[in-house]
């Protein structure tokens, strides 16, 4: 069970914690080292912040050919949304109908269960995205 | 210095199921099983809600009324609860780090069958009163299931709501507490069981009405206080009926018991049952309202506080967030074996 | 150091397809035989051997398998250098790249490339989340996103942004069904019609089941020998003339643009430069279809038509049998298959055939200069590989 590597990323996973550039200011999720655009200008000037969890949908697809760790929200829309901050993030949209989903909606961010390793072992929490209000 | 309540927040799924749709599977007259429950909808959590989600939206929400509350003020958080997703590592220290109120603070989950959240409250109040913590916060979580064709299935719902408690920036203060606890065994579940059971009748005079009672008793001594010195009346809510009957045994009058009575249209959501009551109140109260709330958990016991909304009320976003209202009207109604699949009652293939 | 050129001796390759009798191994040495059969050469004469191969460590628990190819290729006594090679889908069309520097630079004289892939061996699930593998772990699949489902939100912005339609994704998949009924190697070789596109059950939408290539089993391999070497073995060589490989962000989300895979503009351009030649010289392209929607947007990346285009000129035919620009006259990996680590190398094996004047019914006439584009996961990498006849 992948126990330490689920655990390492829940500061981002629950709490939506991302890194803004010191030279460009452009928001990475999740956060990084290095800054794509700025290279090393951006190394030991990378800032945490963490981000609203608000933002639109840019793309979708409602998913019927489903793992088995989603089995039970199949049909599922699953899709890209561009946060406020900048940043595209990818994750499930729950709490509407998959006909009501539609490029340009504006989502939030909800605690979600993820999936869990089995019946016995860790259960995995993380973002999905809701009809924003 | 009295200690009380800070903020509030609650989640309710949006998910329900009608008591005819399930009376229908089990040969029953569903609809004439709701009628003498007074229940029209219980409450359904999807597949990928459990205790922890709904506590943490219930936290989040919470905190998000008042803006002003640090997280880090927060130094300990207890979540109740009967159907924890883990029966070995708690749903507070994910709610801890959801809320950014982890590491310096402490944290544990209670079990009390249906009062594990208002039992979380008075602990709160110790730990804030004795000046251990600043705030502490108490969840009320469940998504207790009823056994298949068995009456509580129609009434065991899921919904949580979570309580900042503290001795300043309060929006109401509990002036009073008390509790009247017994071993009472009316319903239970062992280790490793997936539904409770229950002694039928036995639920009833020596177990709810029993304690409610006493305890209502024993905090109308306390406070020196009667029936009509409240605004509102909020007792736990099994089904549409016991909550009434109690109240009107008490003295209380419908127009106060109206508000907090959301049993009728989401079920009973166990721990956070008289909780829930409790934030459809706190959503509209004024300050100088008073509030009689007396909750129950099998096993049994009753925790009673006397609450007085105070200025503080005003001071916080109500409206941050749906509110209690809005999250009860918001709904998507399931059949029976959608309900079923999102409840785990049919059997998967193993691995 | 001198660069020397790189040529093809050989080519060989499997039957694609559910193949229950053949296990991974048998795959990935009948392909290389062939193609040393081919070429004609001894075992003593091969230098090296590259093998492109996706997940065997997932599909079969096996790694370690270039040690494996090279030993039931019964080149034990030989003790040749091998190298496995991983990046998804583009794992081969790398190995090529990888195996044509070894020559380039002197290193060695021969190598034998191959690509196999064994995916049959698990059940469909499995098999689907193990493609899934490319993806972004933490940030694209733990959140519910699948293979499918990122290509198909790609689509989605496709047809919301260049107003794409369904129609035009079958006509990639009818054009590809269409040429592998042609193929008498193809996993499918019967045509299809829009309207079963359209009709099939759906995977992530707008994709539906023909939208995908297949789960597939196979083979192919390559004999590249260095160019001024390669007249002592056949008559007609066919030169890797230039390669582009390029990476992009892992994960759709961080893209530029949803619509583009800036990998393969890049890999392509990479490419063209070092051939000296531009897309308008290329008339024949096997072209990543893992889905139809991979080649509507390919076809636009590589500059064959201008971005958005994709799908009005299949829907028009431009891309069909021997018409403006022959597109995956094997039938594409819709319709030829998509054993994962084979494509690569099968579709250069295509391109020699084509440009040998080999390819029989699906001849493209006049075909002097190839091209095939591979892309690795949903588009984190590609590799584009320009052939042309002679030496």
């Amino acid at each position: 069970m992948a126990i330490p590597r689920f655990w390492r990323e829940i500061p981002s996973r629950y709490n939506l914690v991302a890194s803004k550039c010191g030279n460009c200011a452009t928001v990475d999720f999740p956060p990084r080292e290095v800054c794509p655009r700025c290279g090393r200008k951006s190394m030991g000037n990378m800032e945490r912040v963490k981000l609203s969890g608000r933002g639109q949908v840019v793309t979708y697809s409602i998913i019927h050919d489903a793992p088995k760790e989603f089995e039970m929200m199949k049909p599922y829309a699953l899709a890209i949304v561009q946060m406020d901050e900048g940043v595209r993030m990818t994750s499930q949209i729950v709490d509407c109908e998959n006909a009501e989903v539609k490029i340009g909606m504006r989502v939030e961010t909800a605690f979600r269960r993820l999936g869990a390793e089995g019946e016995a072992g860790i259960i995995h929490y993380g973002y999905k995205f809701r009809p924003e209000g | 210095m009295k200690a009380g309540i800070v903020t509030y927040g609650a989640y309710v799924p949006r998910y329900r199921i009608t008591p005819k749709e399930i009376g229908a599977v089990w040969g029953v007259d569903g609809e004439a099983m709701g009628k003498s429950l007074n229940i029209r909808a219980k409450s359904v959590p999807g597949p990928d809600e459990d205790v922890i989600t709904m506590s943490v939206e219930a936290a989040r929400t919470a905190l998000k009324k008042a803006p002003g509350i640090s997280p880090k003020d927060v130094g300990a958080i207890y979540v109740g609860s009967e159907s924890h997703p883990y029966a070995v590592k708690p749903s507070a220290t994910i709610v801890a780090e959801a809320i950014e109120a982890a590491p310096v603070m402490t944290a544990a989950d209670f079990e009390f069958a249906c009062k594990a959240g208002t039992a979380a409250i008075q602990t709160t109040m110790g730990l804030t009163l004795s000046d251990m913590y600043k705030y502490g916060m108490a969840v009320g979580s469940d998504t207790s299931q009823g056994a298949p064709g068995d009456a509580l299935e129609y009434s065991a719902s899921a919904g949580a709501a979570a309580f900042v408690i503290g001795k300043d920036h309060l929006i109401a203060s509990i002036d009073h507490t008390i509790s009247y606890t017994t071993d009472t065994p009316d319903f239970w579940r062992r280790e490793g069981q997936a539904y409770p059971s229950h002694g039928g009748r036995f639920t009833g005079e020596p177990a709810y009405f029993k304690h409610v009672l006493s305890c209502a008793s024993l905090l109308f001594k306390r406070a020196g206080t009667r029936p009509e010195d409240y605004d509102y009346a909020v007792f736990h809510q099994p089904n549409g009926k016991f909550p009434v009957r109690a109240g009107k045994t008490l003295g209380f009058k419908d127009e106060q018991m109206d508000t907090g009575l959301l049993v009728r249209e989401i079920g009973n959501t166990y721990s956070a049952a008289i909780m829930v009551g409790l934030c459809a109140i706190l959503d509209i109260a004024k300050p100088g309202n008073r509030i009689f709330a007396v909750g129950y958990g099998s096993g049994a016991g009753s925790d009673g506080f006397d609450i007085t909304v105070t200025e503080g009320v005003d001071a916080i976003d109500r409206r941050s967030g749906r509110t209690m209202r809005q999250m009860v009207e918001d709904t998507k109604f399931l059949n029976y074996a959608t309900y079923a699949k999102f409840r785990g009652k049919i059997r998967m293939r193993e691995g | 150091m001198n660069v020397r050129g790189v040529s093809v001796i050989g080519i060989g390759e499997t039957q694609f397809g559910e193949l229950w009798d053949k296990s991974f191994r048998e795959l990935g040495i009948e392909a290389g035989l062939r193609a040393m059969q081919e070429a004609k050469i001894a075992a003593e004469s091969v230098d090296a051997i590259y093998v492109g191969n996706m997940s065997a460590g997932k599909f079969i628990d096996q790694e370690h398998v270039a040690c494996l190819v090279a030993d039931y290729s019964g080149l034990v006594d030989q003790h040749l250098p091998t190298v496995r090679v991983e990046g998804g889908g583009a794992c081969s069309a790398i190995a090529i790249h990888q195996a044509a520097m070894a020559i380039a630079s002197g290193v060695h004289d021969i190598v034998v490339v191959g690509g196999a892939e064994k995916m049959t061996d698990v059940g469909d699930v499995e098999a689907n989340a193990i493609l899934s593998s490319t993806t972004d772990q933490e940030w694209e699949s733990v959140f519910g996103a699948t293979f499918a489902g990122l290509y198909a939100m790609m689509a989605r912005r496709h047809m919301f942004e260049h107003g794409t339609t369904r129609e035009q994704l079958a006509a990639v998949a009818v054009k590809n069904h269409k040429n592998g009924s042609l193929n008498p190697n193809a996993q499918f070789q019967k045509e299809i019609t829009t309207e079963m596109v359209l009709q099939a059950p759906r995977v992530a939408e707008p994709l539906g089941l023909f939208d995908c290539a297949p789960l597939s089993d196979g083979a192919a391999a390559l004999v590249l020998c260095a160019s001024d070497k390669a007249r002592k073995f056949t008559d007609t060589p066919i030169s890797l003339i230039g390669t582009g490989h390029a990476t992009d962000f892992l994960a759709v989300h961080d893209r530029r643009d949803l619509t583009t895979m800036d990998a393969t503009v890049i890999a392509g351009k990479r490419a063209f430069h070092a051939a000296g030649k531009t897309p308008n010289d290329v008339k024949v392209a096997e072209v990543h279809d893992n889905f139809t929607i991979s080649e509507i947007m390919s076809i636009e990346d590589l500059r064959f038509v201008p971005k958005g285009k994709g799908g009005y000129a299949t829907e028009d035919g431009e891309t069909a049998l021997n018409a403006r620009i022959s597109v995956n006259t094997s039938g594409g990996l819709k319709a030829r298959g998509y054993p994962v680590g084979a494509t690569g190398v099968a579709q250069a094996v295509e391109i020699v055939r084509q440009l040998r004047g080999e390819a029989g019914k699906r001849q493209v006439a006049g075909a002097e200069v190839g091209l095939t584009h591979t892309l690795g996961g949903t588009g984190g990498t590609a590799v584009v590989h320009l052939f042309a006849r002679g030496d």
